[in-house]
């Protein structure tokens, strides 16, 4: 069984997207990245389970 | 012909001509440990103690006076305390529990190691290696006063080897020339350079990293506390991209600068340069230069610690960086884990296939202290952009939040394995026993109403009886412990409410149970003993 959810789960994507795009607004590319990536490790964190992650990082990596 | 490749910090061991030089017929001794570095002695001590004949030959006349390990971890101050010279350690070092972590000018977090009660030794003591090699020696020394079969032979140089099924032919140099002895068993602790390994051509494969460390040893008077402080891309940035300051003995501090791959060595190493950054680092601050080296670092291993009667110790097996001290504090624990084994097959108590445990063993705890240093130096020295940026990522959330502080790797702590899946470990069966000392674990310390438990515990084969009366086992050993107090409950019962454990010689723990009969402890000892091997 899949650890990780990989149904349909944000209510108003559309929103969520939006969130992203307007967080990386005005950014440099360095500061872009630098940005996505104390995003993946805030969201690690509240993830929490290593199952979850490694399936993520399955799913990205496809 | 006999040059020292280094400057000797005391000189214990000066050559004297031995009987062998003269034997018509090559000398025959049971076990030869080849090299006197901190794995070498260690070994030889803990084979004597045990009433094995040993003899040490070392290419030089003592000690090197380069301090290399500066971090003995608890572990290590334990096996020492079972061999007789842990207090001489724990008297002369630095006992350390905070450490903080800059980046840039920004505190982004600190640690305590705050070593939970009731053990006899600190988490860590910060010591130069020539004087941990010095205390072994010095314990040498009295231990062959008081009958223990050891011999240390200085400038004698091993020039090669010639392997037999049953042991091995030994060249030997001398400043009087050559001469040759046979062994039984070959120790090889002659280093991660190790001759005898090159000599037989065995590999040692594994990563090399793209980085090195200028590192200082300088004295001065300063009244910093007693803590370990490392900068990730320190505000004084031209002195290297990560720095560490740490306290020794006599008033002498650790520095190390990471200051990248393609360096000259020669100019780097040349005094202005060191003090220009030395003195970004404490500007105004007053130090005389005590020892400098520049190092790169890998982490590899043999593919076996044993090649027949040849068998690879220490450095000789494997390199770590050494962040997270798992060089020399991983190397006494193999010769922890050989003494005991050896020295029954010697004595016709195990089989030799108890010796194959060694291999697997300490070849899994290896992959364990390997698997540590690698991932601290990748977090200490990104490989790639893209780790650089996760690993600034990292720092820049620690600041303000505690949750990202645990991914902050400036070297982990040396902790001693759990041979999970050894062959030796027998039965686990304690209901709501603690994870800690399942079969394989390194048994704990706990306080005791006179004194410490892995004192008390010995050096042989033991049965720790709590809450009980242990079983009648003719031959075996046992401590009990009638009423157990806080620590050793939560140490070794946690659930339970009584329990046998089965020791091994090294301490770690052979098989558990809730109660057992004779029977039953005697098969987990043949078990351990490596009698269902043969
Ligand atoms: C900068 C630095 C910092 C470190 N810090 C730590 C730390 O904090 N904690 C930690 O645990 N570890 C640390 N280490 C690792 C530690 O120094 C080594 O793991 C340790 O010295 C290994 O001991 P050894 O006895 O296996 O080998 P060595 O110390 O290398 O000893 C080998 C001996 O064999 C002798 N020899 C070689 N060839 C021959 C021959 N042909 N015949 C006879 N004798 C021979 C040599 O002269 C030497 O005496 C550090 C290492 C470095 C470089």
């Amino acid at each position: 069984m899949s650890a990780l959810v990989t149904s349909r789960n944000i209510a108003i994507p559309d929103e969520a997207y939006d969130l992203l795009l307007t967080a990386h607004e005005g950014l440099t590319k360095d500061e872009s990245d630098a940005l996505n990536a104390r995003l993946i490790l805030t969201l690690f964190n509240h993830v929490g389970d290593l199952d979850v992650i490694r399936e993520a990082i399955e799913v990205a990596r496809q | 012909m006999l040059d020292d490749r280094y400057a000797l910090a005391h000189r214990l061991y000066p050559y004297e001509r031995a009987a062998d030089q003269d034997a018509e017929v090559a000398a025959h001794h049971p076990v030869v440990v080849i090299g006197g570095g901190p794995i070498g002695m260690a070994m030889a001590l803990d084979l004597a103690l045990r009433g094995v004949r040993t003899l040490v030959l070392d290419d030089h006349e003592g000690v090197g006076e380069g301090s290399r390990a500066i971090c003995f971890a608890k572990r290590t101050l334990e096996i020492c305390d079972r061999l007789g010279c842990a207090d001489a350690m724990v008297d002369k070092g630095v006992v350390w529990n905070l450490g903080k972590v800059f980046h840039g000018e920004d505190l982004v977090f600190e640690f305590n190691l705050l070593p939970e009660g009731g053990h006899r030794h600190p988490a860590f003591i910060n010591l130069q290696q020539p004087y941990f090699e010095k205390f072994l020696v010095d314990r040498i020394r009295q231990a062959q006063a008081e009958g223990a079969p050891i011999e240390i032979r200085g400038k004698n140089r091993v020039e090669s080897l010639d392997v037999r099924d049953d042991g091995a032919g030994i060249e030997i140099m001398t400043p009087e020339g050559p001469y040759s002895i046979t062994a039984d068993w070959v120790l090889a602790c002659d280093g991660a350079g190790s001759p005898t390994r090159r000599g037989l051509g065995l590999g040692f494969e594994g990563k090399v990293f793209k980085d090195s460390f200028l590192i200082a040893d300088v004295r001065m008077k300063v009244d910093f506390p007693v803590e370990r402080r490392f900068w990730f891309e320190p505000p004084f940035r031209e002195a290297g991209d990560s720095a560490l300051l740490h306290k020794q003995p006599d008033d002498i501090w650790r520095i190390d600068f990471q200051i990248g791959w393609d360096v000259d060595r020669d100019a780097e190493l040349k005094e202005d340069r060191i003090r220009a950054r030395i003195d970004q680092m404490l500007p105004g601050v007053e130090y005389e230069i005590v020892w400098t080296s520049i190092y790169t670092f890998q982490c590899r291993r043999m593919e076996s610690f044993r090649h027949g009667r040849v068998l690879f110790v220490g450095d000789s097996a494997h390199q770590v960086s050494p962040f997270g001290a798992r060089g020399a504090n991983g190397g006494v624990q193999d010769s922890d884990n050989l003494a005991w084994k050896l020295a029954m097959v010697l004595n016709d108590e195990a089989p030799e296939a108890l010796i194959d445990t060694y291999d697997a063993e300490r070849c899994y705890a290896t992959d364990e202290n390997i698997r540590n240093s690698t991932r601290s130096t990748d977090f200490i020295t990104p490989k790639s952009e893209i780790s650089r940026v996760f690993r600034n990522a990292v720092l820049h959330l620690s600041r303000r939040h505690d949750f990202a502080r645990p991914f902050v790797n400036s070297g982990r702590l040396s902790v001693p394995c759990i041979y999970d899946g050894s062959p030796l470990n027998g039965a686990d069966s304690l209901p709501g026993g603690p994870a800690q000392t399942r079969p394989g674990a390194p048994c704990p310390d706990a306080p005791l109403e006179d004194g410490f438990l892995l004192h008390r515990l010995g050096t042989g084969f033991v049965l720790l009886a709590i809450g009980q009366e242990p079983p009648d086992t003719s031959g075996l050993r046992s401590v009990s412990i009638a009423t157990p107090n806080a620590e050793t409950r939560a140490r070794y019962l946690v659930a339970a409410d009584r329990a046998l454990y089965l020791i091994r010689p090294d301490q770690h723990v052979a098989a558990r149970w809730e109660t057992a009969t004779p029977v039953e402890i005697e098969a987990a000892l043949n078990r351990a003993t490596g009698k269902e091997m043969a």
